[in-house]
């Protein structure tokens, strides 16, 4: 029972016709999360750069407002000013749908996570599968992008894009089906009440590579190869400008940030938490999650795209179908209640694998014969 | 039945964020990979040589000072080497000495923008390429406490220094020194053990011992081939052959041993500096009281040093006049650069980035 199934309920005893007892919470809903993602989004972007900023021995934006927080306030005003450029040469309407496309989903995942008990806009009973399907939208919308831009950086940006979203889609589904065959339950909500033990201490090997499969699917560095600005210039958005390319902007962090939310809910737990109000944990969790990935962006080096290739088909997929055999057996031999002996059986497994993997394994092809 | 594909041409440049400068490559791709590569230069020539021929010998030395911008002191002192050997001027032992540590200075200043600047082509995001610009800063000092420039320097003159250090420097220098080692053990750590990097860098844009000798490559990137040659040491100019370093040099000559050997000459530069400190000559004059406008004998003189990028000449011809008749500068950027086809084709998009990184060119000197 969500906070807004309760509400619902409230609305239908007061009286008022069926329909707008629906349409009211549903309404209502939806505009909370587009506000309160937005709103995060603006917050983490400033969080981002300043975090950067720190890792790179400069003090990042600073002077709009109290500690720069105004900064990306100013980024959206400018780029809202900025002349809308499109290429003669573009196909106008894909031009045009991209940023919605991939923007909109972006948002759409904020619906199924949970922020604490019960308060989730849609509490679907296949949230994961959800979570999977709307994030793969995004890929069609860089592609239109790519394609329709008719740029010679962005095309290769977008055949990058299909070739890597399509292969990391893998191993994330692969390693999410362990979560659930432990939960018992596509439910976001169920999952996190199932979590006694966060899930980053029973699947260890899974949550890193969710979270490796995760970071290529919101093109982040080592695997921001869509946009590597040292190669490519700026990828699949090189041919936007002003609020199209906010629009993308702004979709790109907030994938970040709702695959933070994502992986807090899966693997750490979601709101739970001593002390402290659930809200506030949840939010503490997804700052963690998503400095992690700043902190990985400041330090790492960009794969090439056959590296990044093999990585995902060689590396992280057998490890993730091996780590789904291993979860399988443990859950039909394991009982529920000693969670804890998954835990330490799972630790030795991720190691044993992970061991066995660097010593067999190659990072990508080399020179090819032209 | 196999897809009809066709190879497309990709212009990298001459605005683009990796090209270190405006340097065009006309680039034939199938899929991602590099059919054919057709470097294309000039689009920062501002006639330098023709320039250097209405100045007198004094006033070409600021125009020296554009051609490797990153580190310029080292094309005042190629131009003065082949100008002393045009006109006989002998160079007071001070004034070699400074001569000595500047040059090791811009060769640290150089690298580290090097390295930097190449890790920034790998894709690491700015830090790394932030961490070195943090140790290039206080050369960058160093020589602005001197000269009172940050960039374009002009401190040398024909015959010696355009002026002696100032009192501060000698300690400042000598800290500097003494902090340096641990800093490039730092970026040692950050850098050499990194897994994505090394799989970036081993065995890509290999440049064999053979082709390195036939172009006419020099510096780093012919080091990096196990060929042993440093003009310091084959041909010493001004007093090198006071100090004792050593030349590093590769196996492979792929990007990771291009890196890799600027990175111990950085710690070798660090020795000579050392050196250079204990020897220097506490008090004399830095100038061979040179006329301002004077007029060396008819003739031609070739001066060469070991500038950070390689081999760096100039070929003066003086005609008895207060200018010179006719200066030719020979770069190293634009001998290593001519490689970067045979090394790149075969190779990735990504890899002709870093394989272009890792020659280290700068466009102020190709184009002159």
């Amino acid at each position: 029972m969500t906070l807004l199934d309760q509400f619902q309920k409230t609305l239908l005893a007061s009286g008022l016709p069926d329909w707008a007892a629906y349409l009211v919470p549903a309404l209502m809903g939806v505009i909370l999360i587009v506000a309160v993602s937005l709103t995060l989004v603006i917050i983490f972007i400033w969080w981002e750069r300043r975090l950067l900023g720190r890792f790179q021995l400069r003090l990042g934006p600073n002077r709009c407002g109290p500690e720069g927080i105004l900064q990306p306030v100013a980024t959206g005003l400018k780029l809202l000013l900025k002349e809308d450029i499109v290429p003669a040469k573009a196909d106008k309407i894909l031009h045009f749908l991209a940023p919605i496309v991939v923007f909109v989903p972006v948002l759409m995942i904020f619906a199924v996570v949970p922020v604490s008990d019960g308060a989730i806009l849609a509490n679907l009973n296949v949230g994961i599968i959800y979570v999977v399907a709307i994030s793969s939208i995004s890929t069609i919308g860089i592609f239109m992008a790519a394609w329709g831009s008719s740029n010679k950086f962005a095309l290769i940006s977008g055949m990058r894009t299909v070739a890597q979203m399509v292969s990391y889609e893998l191993p994330v589904v692969l390693s999410l089906v362990g979560v659930v065959l432990v939960a018992g339950s596509f439910s976001m909500l169920s999952i996190v009440q199932s979590q006694s033990i966060p899930f980053i201490l029973v699947m260890p090997l899974g949550c890193v590579i969710f979270f490796l499969g995760c970071l290529a699917e919101m093109n982040r560095s080592p695997f921001d190869l869509l946009e590597a600005d040292s190669e490519i210039v700026a990828g699949y958005h090189t041919e936007y400008s002003g609020m199209k390319f906010a629009m993308f902007f702004m979709g790109e962090y907030g994938v970040a940030l709702a695959y933070s939310t994502v992986i807090t809910t899966l693997f750490l737990g979601g709101w739970s938490g001593p002390l402290l109000p659930p809200v506030i944990w949840f939010l503490i969790k997804v700052v963690l999650v998503f400095s992690f990935t700043v902190w990985m962006r400041a330090t790492l080096p960009r794969l090439r795209v056959d590296q990044l290739m093999a990585f995902a088909w060689k590396g992280l997929l057998p490890m993730a179908v091996i780590n789904l055999i291993i979860i399988a057996i443990e859950v039909l031999v394991v009982p529920a209640s000693m969670l804890w002996v998954m835990v330490i059986l799972n630790f030795a497994f991720a190691a044993a694998l992970v061991l066995l993997w660097s010593r067999l394994f190659t990072l990508g092809g080399g020179r090819v014969e032209v | 039945m196999p897809i009809k594909t066709e190879p497309f041409y990709l212009n990298l440049g001459p605005q683009h964020p990796s090209t270190h400068g405006v340097f065009r490559l006309r680039v034939q791709l199938d899929g991602e990979v590099i059919v054919d590569v057709e470097p294309i230069i000039g689009y920062l020539h501002r006639g330098i040589e023709k320039l250097a021929e209405t100045r007198t010998y004094t006033q070409v030395i600021p125009l020296t000072d554009r051609l490797d911008y990153v580190a310029s002191m080292t094309n005042n002192l190629a131009y003065c080497l082949a100008v002393e050997k045009l006109a006989g001027i002998k160079v007071p032992e001070r004034a070699e000495y400074l001569r000595i540590i500047f040059s090791e200075l811009m060769r640290l200043a150089n690298h580290f923008l090097a390295i930097g600047a190449f890790l920034n082509d790998c894709g690491a995001l700015a830090t790394p390429l932030i961490y070195m610009w943090r140790e290039r800063e206080k050369i960058v000092d160093l020589c602005e406490m001197t000269c009172g420039q940050r960039l374009l320097f002009n401190y040398m003159r024909v015959g010696g220094m355009s002026q002696d250090v100032p009192v501060e420097f000698m300690p400042a220098l000598k800290k500097f020194v003494a902090e340096m080692p641990k800093f490039i053990g730092e970026y040692e750590q950050l850098i050499k053990q990194n897994e994505i990097f090394l799989a970036r860098t081993k065995g890509v844009g290999i440049l064999p011992r053979e082709m390195a000798i036939d172009i006419g490559a020099s510096g780093p990137v012919l080091r990096a081939s196990g060929v042993n040659w440093d003009i310091r040491k084959k041909d010493p100019y001004s007093i090198y052959d006071r100090f004792d370093f050593e030349v590093p040099t590769g196996d492979v000559g792929d990007c990771y041993d291009r890196f890799w050997v600027r990175m111990r000459e950085m710690r070798q530069s660090v020795r000579i500096l050392e050196q250079a400190i204990g020897q220097i000559p506490a008090k004399g004059t830095v100038w061979a009281d040179v006329p301002q406008f004077f007029r060396p004998p008819a003739g031609e003189a070739y001066g060469h040093i070991e500038a950070p990028k390689g081999n760096l000449g100039f070929y003066v011809v003086g005609d008895g006049s207060i200018a010179p008749y006719r200066v030719h500068i020979f770069p190293p950027s634009l001998m290593n650069v001519t490689a970067l086809r045979d090394m790149a084709i075969g190779w990735k998009v990504a890899d002709l980035i870093i394989i272009f990184g890792s020659i280290d060119v700068v466009l102020g000197e190709i184009d002159r």
